[in-house]
């Protein structure tokens, strides 16, 4: 009865606010990601992992020891490692024959598999490679996808979408305009996917927008998709449903036009027209202790609008 | 003279304004789809094969990925801007795109068992003060705690009750009872967590209560009583004690060797069954189906009789229509009745 299944009870505060700080949450935290690679590996797919978890870095915990896994057929202990490690993304590198230099992006939904792509790396570029200016570290990118399969493939939409949640940085309610100076570009084309990844150099244009110059900073991968594994739509629709407690409580009263003025409806009290004083007469003069009824400034209703 | 500078002046600044224009601007044939709270930007565009293929493989994508970023971030400067210590920071929008949580919704905690007893009773909360006072000490002290108003613990002296043993240790007695108390509270908070898992909670004696009710007795001991190594077989059981009742039912298996005779009876009456053309008749149950079948004729008909009655209403004659509806309806009766008879003998 004192260790039931399923339920830990924290000895101590500090591991309780641990396990408060794994919990499901209403505002999620910003995902964190696994880096890991399999029983072999090649010198381009370590290179490649550690050039991602770069660009992740805050957020990412780099796995320096083999794993010997295979996540399309049994994804088991990868759900172990990330209810380890609490997290809900994961990038797998592998090198065999059959697959040579083998890169799996994958999320996960409550510690389960939701999907999972397989891409083979072709060509490789390290941030090593080029000598240059490189960005800071955590420094949230611009994402750009381009090619019409991102839009009409529904496997390439659903990569776009991992791909998205992968590399995006954390949720933020505002960034410096100078702090923009990183983008990675998705190519879709002729069957590959071409990652690339720039710094922005923001040149004078004359008007407040400034022109644009990409310097290219690595890494640069040429991809091609190999297996994929996607969630039922069941699932999939699950793990987007959002709490009720997220939507904002509708205000009553309030509504906007086409053209986003506020307008408020007020609801007053009727006034008593008979005690209203029009003239100003010494005679007439509210004194001291005297209430008049409807003239009470806290009986009436009042709304105020800032339209 | 005046009003041709005006053109020329207005004119020029057109141009300026168009040639500012052109470095920031890119033409594309479709409009790119932008997600500013995500930073995120997809260009629908068909890429242009041959391009690709006549120019090197990189300035290609350089070159487009600079169109693309050029938009997002004409896109993103559209923004309103903000002065904040001495930097320029733009405010993004709530993120359009929908991504998968990582983990489901939270779920509210379930009530315990006094929760819920209090909502049924409308039982609500009082919030009490911190601070009570003490009439001993003669000052306020906090209600629960280190240095509590009216501590029974620093007693130094305990009036025996008169009808108490009088060699019973009251302090002992009183720190027993405070360790049962924590004990109960415990057992109930993990039978709650239990409860709200929807785990089993096996029976584990009684927890202690100041009056047991006969039943739990009744229970705590048939459940001592099995508590054995050999679950209860060899206990011995008192004088004119009743068979525990209400106890589950357990799986029991002939013995392998006992009676041939019945063992005989049953192989042929199963051979019997199989060896016969004829479908088994269960006699109870054909004869319920019989009787549900007449029941629900003799209602249809009824039915069908007080509907008929009802459109003929008062127009037409008395006389014509009350005839044959009323045998009619007798039959129904008669059998309808008949079938609820036999029923009530079964």
């Amino acid at each position: 009865m004192t260790n039931l299944d399923g339920v830990v009870k924290p000895k101590t505060k500090r591991s309780k606010r641990f396990l408060q700080s794994r919990e499901p949450k209403l505002t999620e935290n910003f995902k964190n990601a696994m880096i890991m690679k399999g029983g072999n590996t090649s010198e381009t797919v370590t290179q490649a992992l550690k050039d991602i978890y770069a660009l992740r870095k805050p957020n990412a915990v780099l796995y320096k020891k083999k794993n010997i896994l295979r996540p399309f057929e049994d994804s088991t202990s990868l759900e172990f490692f990330s209810k380890k490690s609490d997290c809900s993304l994961f990038l797998f590198g592998s090198h065999n024959k059959k697959r040579p230099n083998n890169l799996i992006f994958g999320r996960m939904f409550d510690f389960h598999v939701l999907d999972m792509f397989e891409l083979g790396i072709e060509k490789f570029t390290s941030l090593k490679d080029i000598k240059n200016n490189k960005c800071a570290e955590g420094t949230k990118p611009m994402l750009v996808f381009a090619g019409e399969l991102f839009d009409l493939d529904p496997e390439y939409k659903r990569l776009r979408s991992v791909l998205t949640d992968f590399f995006r940085g954390p949720t933020v309610s505002a960034v410096r305009l100078a702090g923009l100076e990183h983008v990675l570009h998705f190519t879709a084309l002729e069957g590959k996917i071409y990652m690339r990844s720039y710094r922005v150099l923001l040149k004078k244009s004359g008007c407040r927008t400034p022109r644009i110059e990409l310097e290219e900073i690595g890494p640069a991968f040429d991809f091609v998709l190999r297996r994929t594994h996607l969630a039922s739509d069941d699932l999939y629709k699950t793990a987007h449903k959002q709490p009720k407690g997220l939507k904002p409580k509708k205000k009553k009263n309030i509504s906007h036009d086409a053209f986003g003025t506020k307008f408020g409806r007020l609801h007053m009290q009727k006034q008593n027209l008979d005690q209203l004083r029009t003239r100003k007469m010494k005679g007439l003069r509210k004194r001291k202790g005297e209430t008049v009824n409807g003239e009470d400034p806290t009986s009436a209703k009042t709304a105020k609008t800032d339209a | 003279m005046a009003a041709c500078s005006i053109e020329d002046v207005l004119a020029k600044v057109e141009r300026d304004e168009a040639e500012k224009l052109k470095s920031i601007t890119v033409q594309k044939e479709l409009d790119l789809e932008f997600d500013a709270g995500n930073l995120l930007a997809l260009d629908k565009n068909r890429i242009d094969v041959s391009d690709f293929k006549q120019q090197k493989k990189d300035d290609f994508l350089r070159s487009l990925a600079r169109d693309n970023t050029q938009l997002l971030i004409n896109e993103i400067w559209k923004h309103p801007t903000e002065r904040v210590e001495e930097v320029i920071v733009v405010k993004l929008p709530e993120p359009t795109t929908v991504l998968p949580r990582e983990k489901p919704a939270p779920k509210p905690r379930p009530p315990t068992k006094w929760e819920e007893f209090a909502k049924l009773k409308g039982i609500q909360k009082k919030k009490k003060t911190n601070l009570v006072w003490d009439e001993v000490h003669k000052e306020w002290r906090r209600r629960w705690g280190y240095k509590r108003a009216k501590d029974g613990t620093k007693e130094w002296l305990i009036e025996v009750p008169e009808n108490a043993d009088p060699n019973e240790d009251q302090f002992a007695k009183r720190n027993k009872e405070k360790k049962e108390r924590v004990a109960k509270n415990e057992f109930n908070r993990l039978r709650n967590i239990a409860r709200a898992q929807k785990l089993k909670v096996p029976g584990v004696g009684l927890p202690p209560a100041s009056q047991q009710s006969k039943t739990e007795l009744a229970q705590a001991v048939n459940i001592a009583k099995i508590s054995t190594a050999s679950v209860g077989k060899f206990q011995d059981s008192l004088p004119k004690e009743k068979a525990p009742r209400n106890t589950g039912k357990r799986r029991k298996f002939q013995p392998v060797i006992g009676d041939f005779a019945d063992e005989k009876q049953k192989q042929l009456d199963i051979l019997k069954i199989m060896d016969s053309k004829k479908p088994r008749l269960d006699i109870t149950k054909a004869v319920n189906k019989q009787m549900r079948e007449e029941d629900m004729e003799a209602a249809a008909k009824r039915r069908k009789e007080s509907a008929r009655k009802g459109r003929r209403g008062h127009m037409s004659g008395r006389g014509k229509g009350s005839a044959p509806g009323k045998g009619k309806g007798k039959a129904a009766k008669g059998k309808g009745r008949n079938p609820r008879a036999k029923q009530g003998k079964h």
